[in-house]
């Protein structure tokens, strides 16, 4: 192995990761907020000094100079009932931003890059521009409000279990396998940069065996995975989309109105075992 | 990578072959790639392309790095720059390559490239430039200046052992090795030696084939460079389907013969980007079906003549030569890719943040659907194409 690398694997996560009284000086906490400065900083140092800020008592944490560390938000577990945190992003974010979320509120001012929400518990993710792929993937509950576009594979295998509802609003517009192996949630596509043009979407909702998705704006029956039907919006549905489109219109200052306004196709899985025949011996 | 790229292990000794299976076993890969042009034509250094690939530190092991970059010889700009790697200083190689050279090329400069000694990489190899022009004899007088550079490369890589390659432009290079980006560049000085119009640059996380010198991103043929985040399914089929072109897979990684097969289809057969994008990552046949009849003939003649040069796996490449540079994923994307525009500057990334701590003003921002290329052109060129569409119509 020593012919082909350097001493052997290097550690690219725990490589520069310093202790955390080495990076204390990046924190500024005052009273119950904390401005983290983390352009010098490596992923793990982020998270281990949002989650020193947290145990100290901070209720809002704000990030500077954001450039793409991994993993924002994941290790704010804490066992005891503790408040929730508000965590305000300038810059750019990078892969699985929010992972695990435990019921915090993230806001990016910018775009975010790919697996936004990924797993994630609870809390709030609002992004103030586009994501990139795997948003919300496999996420089990909270909520998830992107003002623009996301990436491939959006809300893969999404899930629910009783209470516990995700929920995704996307203003933009998708890419392929949007929905794909949905298997709980509620996800919302609103087409608003689209101008009346159809989504481009392909493979939306392939494998969908559980949730609902409801597409706002034009889109083929060919656009669509085979595994799932449209049906008839009910007044539980307009009940459903009036709540959470309205707080994402209130969020981002767009018209409640015009937004509601458009057509909803409501998409709903045909089996809940799509692929039983195939696998089932 | 898969298998195939045994047999040539073998031919070439069983030493390298024996520290394969020792090499740690890794499930996933995340290269990071990088590409930047300015479409005017303006050059600069290195700096640009080493930051971002360093933003992206966590998509490489320091198995691997590299960069290419375009217009950095001008005062050698008519001349083939041949890049050579020498394995383990092995000087013999290097006085076969010397006679090699001598018989089949005019020599104007042969010198060893500028390293840094105090860079912390481990083992480099000898790497040598050499200048050259053809000088072609009997029958192959018969070629193109490019097709015979491509067969004495061939010749050098398969036929002088421990001897490869790196690149064999005109007025690029390829620079590489093992390590992490900014070691790789600081080894070649990349930031104050070289100014160029492009820089593609690469992370590695080697996961199915070694992580040695030769292996390092970008692969190069001519002027033809690709840098490869993913993984190559199909690289049996288009290997042995590149044979028959005469070219032969060398380097023990599967991007090399994405390398070969732009080689092939743009320089030789003069196919322009939008067509192979839909070669190498053609729509499905569901979607075919659906399209009018013209474009259904189009679809359907391209998955047929060219089925053994589908790339199939998970894949995002970049690929640069003279005047342009163009980014493209798989067709179901399966590896990121995004792209970003300043004014005459495009850069195509694994991750916009590493783009974003280059130029964090970005004017446009934006990510092509799978199968889709996003192209950078240098203007001159883009009015040439322009002239010569015009001729067709």
């Amino acid at each position: 192995m020593v012919e082909y690398s350097i001493g052997g694997l290097r550690d690219m996560f725990l490589g520069n990761v310093r202790r955390l009284k080495e990076i204390l000086k990046y924190a500024k906490i005052s009273s119950d907020v904390a401005e983290i400065d983390a352009s010098n900083l490596v992923h793990k140092e982020v998270n281990d000094l949002m989650r020193y800020c947290a145990l100290q008592g901070v209720r809002r944490i704000v990030l500077k100079g954001v450039r793409g560390q991994r993993y924002i938000g994941t290790r704010l577990y804490f066992p005891d009932p503790r408040p929730k945190l508000e965590i305000e992003i300038h810059g750019f974010p990078g892969n699985d931003l929010g992972a695990f979320l435990d019921g915090h509120r993230i806001v990016v001012y910018g775009n975010a890059q790919d697996g936004v929400g990924n797993t994630m518990d609870s809390g709030e993710i609002v992004i103030y521009g586009q994501a990139g792929d795997v948003v919300a993937m496999s996420m089990r509950g909270g909520r998830i409000f992107i003002r623009d576009d996301v990436g491939y594979r959006t809300a893969i295998h999404m899930k629910e279990y009783r209470d516990k509802v995700p929920v995704l609003v996307v203003g933009g517009t998708a890419q392929d396998f949007f929905g794909e192996y949905m298997a709980g949630g509620r996800v919302v596509l609103l087409g608003l940069n689209l101008d009346d043009k159809p989504h481009r979407a392909r493979y939306i909702d392939t494998g969908m065996h559980g949730g609902i998705m409801y597409i706002r704006g034009r889109v083929e029956p060919w656009q669509l995975g085979k595994e799932v039907g449209i049906v008839d919006m009910e007044a539980e549905d307009w009940k459903f989309i009036e709540k959470h489109v309205g707080d994402f219109c209130e969020i981002f200052g767009i018209k409640e109105d015009e937004v509601l306004g458009g057509s909803f196709l409501k998409l709903k899985p045909v089996t809940k075992r799509p692929y039983g025949k195939v696998y089932a011996y | 990578m898969s298998m195939a790229g045994m047999d040539v292990r073998r031919v070439r000794g069983g030493a390298r072959g024996m520290r394969r299976e020792r090499l740690p076993d890794k499930e996933h890969q995340a290269c990071g790639l990088f590409g930047v042009i300015d479409r005017s034509g303006r050059r600069f250094g290195g700096r640009v392309a080493i930051e971002a690939v360093m933003n992206m530190r966590v998509r490489g092991n320091g198995l691997g790095a590299g960069f290419a970059a375009y217009g950095i010889y001008p005062e050698y700009k008519d001349y083939y720059a041949l890049h050579v790697m020498f394995q383990d200083w092995d000087l013999d190689a290097k006085r076969e390559v010397d006679k090699f050279l001598e018989a089949n090329f005019d020599i104007v400069c042969s010198e060893e490239i500028p390293t840094n000694p105090e860079a912390p990489v481990i083992d480099p190899p000898l790497i040598w430039r050499y200048f050259v022009m053809p000088h072609k004899k009997g029958e192959e007088r018969r070629l193109s200046d490019d097709d015979y550079v491509v067969k004495k490369v061939m010749h050098i890589n398969t036929k002088i052992e421990n001897a490869y390659v790196f690149s064999s432009g005109k007025d690029m290079g390829v620079f590489k090795g093992v390590g992490f980006p900014e070691e790789i560049a600081e080894y070649f000085m990349l930031e104050k030696e070289y100014r160029g119009y492009i820089w593609v640059a690469h992370s590695r996380f080697p996961t199915n084939t070694p992580g040695w010198w030769g292996g390092a991103h970008p692969f190069c043929i001519l002027d033809w460079t690709v840098v490869h985040n993913g993984e190559i399914s199909s690289y049996g089929t288009n290997k042995r389907y590149l044979e028959m072109y005469g070219y032969y897979c060398t380097l023990l990684t599967d991007t090399e013969v994405m390398a070969y097969a732009i080689d092939l289809l743009m320089r030789r057969q003069r196919l322009p980007i939008e067509i192979v994008a839909k070669i190498l990552a053609p729509p499905m046949w569901d979607h075919i079906d659906i399209m009018d009849e013209r474009q259904k003939r189009l679809y359907t003649t391209l998955r047929m003549v060219y089925a053994p040069l589908l790339i199939n796996g998970p894949w995002t490449i970049i690929v640069a030569h003279h005047g342009e540079m163009f980014g493209i994923t798989d067709r179901i994307r399966l590896r990121p890719i995004t792209a970003g525009e300043k004014g005459d500057l495009l850069f195509v990334s694994s991750e916009e943040a590493a783009i974003r701590a280059v130029c964090p003003d970005l004017d446009r921002v934006f990510t092509p659907m799978g199968g889709e290329p996003v192209v950078g052109r240098l203007k001159s060129r883009e009015k040439e194409l322009r002239r010569r569409a015009e001729e067709v119509v």
